[in-house]
C-alpha cells in the first residue's frame, strides 16, 4: 500500500471528507486538545525558558546535519558496524523491503512485531514482510486498531486512528476480534495488552522505525508511550530498525535538544514515558536484548530535496505541529490528502518523495496562513515552500497542457481533409455546451481555462469560408 | 562480536554529496552552537530543589513518590512491596542493593534476582511477577524520568513486565534535566568508554490516548510506577 492512501482524485477525496461530519468534528476536537497541550508544554511552561530560542536551536542542529548527511551517515553506519550490527543503505523502498526479505528468510522469521513507524507504512513494509510467509502484528495502540480495521490507513502521523471513535473501536475489536467489553478507553486498552502479550515473547523479528539515530555512537533513539517499542526491541532475536536517512544528530548533546522539541511539539510533554536509545551489542551476552541489529538507512526520494529549495523540509522531526494547527487539515481530515505524510508538511513532503503527478495538487490543500511554519519546532518555513511546490506544479502542468494542445493540433494539422472536418464540425461538437452565447465548462485542454472563465462559443462560419468569400468580393461576415 | 556489514554505501553518500554540489566532507567540526537554552534550566537548583521538581513532575506522571533516608530504606522497601500486590519481585543485579543494605529486604520477601546463568527462566519470573525494583542510574527532575543503562544484570525486562516497577532514586542522581544525562554520555563515547546496549529514560507508568485522546494508564508497560526518593548514605 505504500505512501498512497486511495484511488480517488484528490478532489473527490476532499468531497468525500467534506460529507463526514463524524470525521469533521473528530479532527476539530483533535486539533485542539493537541494544540492545547502543545502550547502548556512550551510558551506557558515557565519552566522550559524562551521557546524561541528552542525552536532556534533545532534548526541551528537539523540544518548543520543536513548541510553534513553525507559524513554524520558515514559516522553512524561505521559506529553501528563496529559493534556489530549489520547497515544497509536503500536508495528506494523496493531496495529496503527486497534487503528486510532477505533478513526475514535467513531467520526462517515466522512473527514480527512492530513498533509504529511511518517509514514503514512508506515503504509497504507489512505487505512485504506477509509475501514472505510472516505474520505482522503492529502494536501500537492505533496501529494495531487500523490493522485489525481491515487495514485501514492512518489519518495523522502521531495519532494514526484519529478519525475512528471508541464506539467504532469497540465495535471493531468485537466483530474481528472476539472483543466482548465496552467502549471505555481503557477496556480496549487492556485488550489490546492482553492479546499482544504472548506475541511479543513469541515474534522472531522485531520491527521499529527510528526517531532519531546518533552518529557518535550508532545508536538509535525511540521515543513512545505505551512500552510497545521497548517490548519489540527487547525479546525477538533480530531487530530491524528503519529510517529516513536525514534522521540523525551528530551527537548526544544534539539529542537531548531534538528529544525535548519532539516530546513537547508532538504531544505536549516534558518528555514522552520512553525513550529508548539502543546501540547493537558488543561483548557481553544479555537475555533479554536481539542478538542481530540490523538498520535500513532509506533514501527513497529525499535525496531529491538535497541542494534546492525544499532541503529544509528534510529537517523535519514529524512532531505534527504542523498539521494541529492546520485549518485545511481541520476540514478535510488527513485520508483527504492521499498520502501517509499530511497537513501541511505531508502536502511538502509528499510531491518530493513522491512526485507533482500524484501529489502536485497537495499544496493547494493550504490557506497559506503560515500557521503551520509557526508552529514548526524546527522553523521550516512550510508555507512558502507549498507556494513554491504551486509555481513548479503549474509550470509543469501548463507545460504538459501545452504539449497535449499542440500535438493534438498537429494530427488535425497533418491531414487537411481532418483539419476541415474538424474546423466545420466544431460548433456542431461544442453545441451541447454552449449556454448564453458562451462556454463555461469546457472538455480535455479547455477545461484549466473555463475552470476560471468562460470560453466564446464558436461561431457558425470559419476563416477559410470567409477568405474565399472575401476573395470574390463578399462581405466580412463569417 | 565481530564487524557487522554495510551496504552500498559508497553510492548512496556519493549521490547525497553530488545532490549537495561538492565532494564527500572527510571531516566536520561541530558548530560552537549560538541557541542552548538547554542549560539555562535549573541550573542554579539546590539538590533539596531539584528533589522537588523531580517529586512533582514524577506525580504529575501519575507515579507515586516516597521520600526517605537510608536508614529507612529497607523498611519503606518492604511496605511498597505489600503494598503493590504482595506477589512475586524481580530485582535487577545491582550491587547498590548490597551497599544500600537491601539483600535481606530481597531475600526476605522472596525477590527474584536476575540472574544470566539461568538464561530465558528470568523472563518467565519477570513476565509472573507484580513488582520490578532497580536503581535509578540518573534522575532527570525536569521530567521525573529515571534512566537505566541495561547490560546483562541490569536487565531491560525488570522495568518492563511487571505490573508495577519501583524505582530506587538516590537523590545524588538527580540532575536537572535530560541534558546533563546527554552530556555525559557524549562525554564517555568520546573517551571510548564502552556504551550500554540500552539506555533506558523511563518517566512512569506506560500510557496512551490513541483512542480519543483519552489518556489510559497501563498499555504494554507497567500499570504502575513508584519513585522513592533516598538520600544518601
Amino acid at each position: 500500500m505504500a505512501m498512497k492512501i486511495g484511488d480517488k482524485p484528490f478532489f473527490g477525496r476532499v468531497d468525500d471528507a467534506l460529507k463526514d461530519d463524524f470525521m469533521r468534528q473528530a479532527m476539530s476536537s483533535a486539533q485542539d486538545r493537541l494544540r492545547g497541550k502543545k502550547i502548556s508544554a512550551t510558551v506557558e511552561d515557565e519552566l522550559v525558558g524562551d521557546w524561541e530560542e528552542w525552536r532556534s536551536a533545532g534548526e541551528e542542529i537539523r540544518r548543520h546535519t543536513l548541510e553534513n548527511l553525507d559524513f554524520y551517515l558515514d559516522q553512524l553506519s561505521e559506529n553501528f558496524s563496529k559493534r556489530g550490527g549489520h547497515v544497509y543503505f536503500a536508495a528506494t523502498a523496493e531496495d529496503a523491503t527486497r534487503y528486510i526479505q532477505e533478513v526475514a528468510k535467513k531467520k526462517n522469521a515466522k512473527k514480527v512485531t512492530k513498533a509504529k513507524s511511518m517509514v514503514t507504512e512508506e515503504i509497504g513494509l507489512n505487505e512485504a514482510l506477509e509475501e514472505v510467509g510472516c505474520e505482522v502484528y503492529e502494536t501500537d495502540l492505533a496501529e494495531y486498531i487500523l490493522q485489525i480495521d481491515d487495514h485501514d490507513r492512518p489519518s495523522h502521523i502521531v495519532v494514526p486512528s484519529l478519525h475512528k471513535n471508541k464506539e467504532q473501536i469497540r465495535d471493531t475489536f468485537r466483530d474481528k476480534a472476539n472483543y466482548t467489553g465496552t467502549e471505555e478507553p481503557k477496556q480496549l486498552a487492556a485488550f489490546a495488552r492482553s492479546q499482544l502479550r504472548e506475541t511479543f515473547m513469541q515474534a522472531d523479528i522485531g520491527v521499529t522505525g527510528c526517531n532519531f539515530a546518533v552518529a557518535e555512537s550508532g545508536s538509535i533513539s525511540l521515543v513512545t508511550n505505551e512500552g510497545n517499542a521497548n517490548m519489540v526491541t527487547t525479546f525477538p532475536e533480530t531487530q530491524i530498525s528503519i529510517m529516513g536517512m536525514e534522521r540523525l544528530v551528530p551527537t548526544w548533546e544534539e539529542l537531548d535538544v531534538m528529544i525535548n522539541l519532539l516530546s513537547r511539539s508532538a504531544v505536549g510533554q516534558k518528555i514522552t514515558t520512553y525513550v529508548t536509545n539502543l546501540t547493537p551489542q558488543v561483548t557481553e551476552d544479555s537475555i533479554d536484548a536481539p542478538k542481530e541489529f540490523h538498520l535500513v538507512i532509506l533514501d527513497a526520494g529525499r535525496s531529491k530535496a538535497l541542494g534546492t529549495e525544499f532541503q529544509s523540509a528534510l529537517h523535519c522531526i514529524r512532531c505534527a505541529a504542523c498539521v494541529n494547527v492546520c485549518p485545511v487539515y481541520r476540514h478535510i481530515g488527513g485520508h483527504a490528502y492521499g498520502s501517509i505524510y499530511q497537513g501541511p508538511i505531508g502536502a511538502v513532503l509528499s510531491p518530493i518523495l513522491g512526485g507533482y503527478e500524484e501529489y502536485g495538487e497537495l499544496p493547494f490543500a493550504s490557506s497559506l496562513c503560515a500557521a503551520c511554519s509557526e508552529a514548526c519546532p524546527v522553523k521550516i518555513p512550510l508555507h512558502e515552500q507549498l507556494i513554491r511546490h504551486r509555481e513548479i506544479y503549474v509550470k509543469e502542468k501548463a507545460k504538459t497542457t501545452e504539449k497535449l494542445a499542440m500535438k493534438t493540433f498537429g494530427i488535425g494539422a497533418s491531414s487537411p481533409s481532418l483539419f476541415r472536418l474538424a474546423v466545420k464540425g466544431m460548433p456542431t461538437m461544442m453545441k451541447p455546451l454552449v449556454k448564453d452565447d458562451s462556454i463555461s465548462s469546457g472538455p480535455g485542454p479547455m477545461k484549466l481555462w473555463t475552470a476560471v472563465r468562460d470560453f466564446p462559443a464558436p461561431g457558425n462560419g470559419n476563416f477559410r469560408h470567409w477568405f474565399d468569400n472575401h476573395k470574390k468580393g463578399g462581405g466580412t461576415d463569417g | 562480536m565481530a564487524e557487522g556489514m554495510i551496504h552500498n554505501k559508497n553510492d548512496f553518500l556519493a549521490n547525497i554529496s553530488a545532490r549537495l554540489g561538492r565532494e564527500q566532507s572527510k571531516q566536520v567540526t561541530r558548530p560552537d552552537w549560538k541557541h542552548r537554552p538547554q542549560l539555562e534550566i535549573l541550573k542554579k537548583a539546590s539538590p533539596e530543589e531539584l528533589a522537588a521538581v523531580f517529586s512533582r513532575n514524577s506525580v504529575e506522571k501519575t507515579t507515586t513518590v516516597i521520600e526517605t533516608d537510608s536508614t529507612h530504606l529497607a523498611k519503606v522497601l518492604l511496605e511498597t512491596f505489600s503494598k503493590y500486590g504482595g506477589g512475586r519481585v524481580v530485582a535487577t543485579k545491582d550491587n547498590r542493593f548490597g551497599e544500600y543494605g537491601l539483600d535481606s529486604v530481597l531475600a526476605e520477601s522472596g525477590a527474584h534476582v536476575w540472574n544470566p546463568e539461568l538464561g530465558k527462566e528470568n523472563i518467565e519470573i519477570a513476565k509472573q511477577a507484580a513488582i520490578g525494583v532497580f536503581f535509578s542510574d540518573v534522575s532527570l527532575a525536569e521530567s521525573g524520568t529515571v534512566v537505566q543503562f541495561n547490560d546483562k544484570d541490569i536487565a531491560r525486562s525488570v522495568s518492563l513486565l511487571p505490573l508495577t516497577y519501583v524505582a530506587i532514586v538516590p537523590k545524588s542522581t538527580i540532575v536537572p534535566r535530560m541534558t546533563q544525562a546527554s552530556y555525559a554520555i557524549h562525554k564517555s563515547v568520546e573517551e571510548g568508554k564502552r556504551l550500554s546496549t540500552c539506555i533506558n529514560f523511563i518517566s512512569g507508568p506506560s500510557n496512551s490516548a490513541d483512542i480519543e485522546m483519552n489518556i489510559v494508564i497501563g498499555v504494554h508497560g507497567p500499570i504502575e510506577a513508584v519513585h522513592i526518593i533516598v538520600t544518601d548514605h
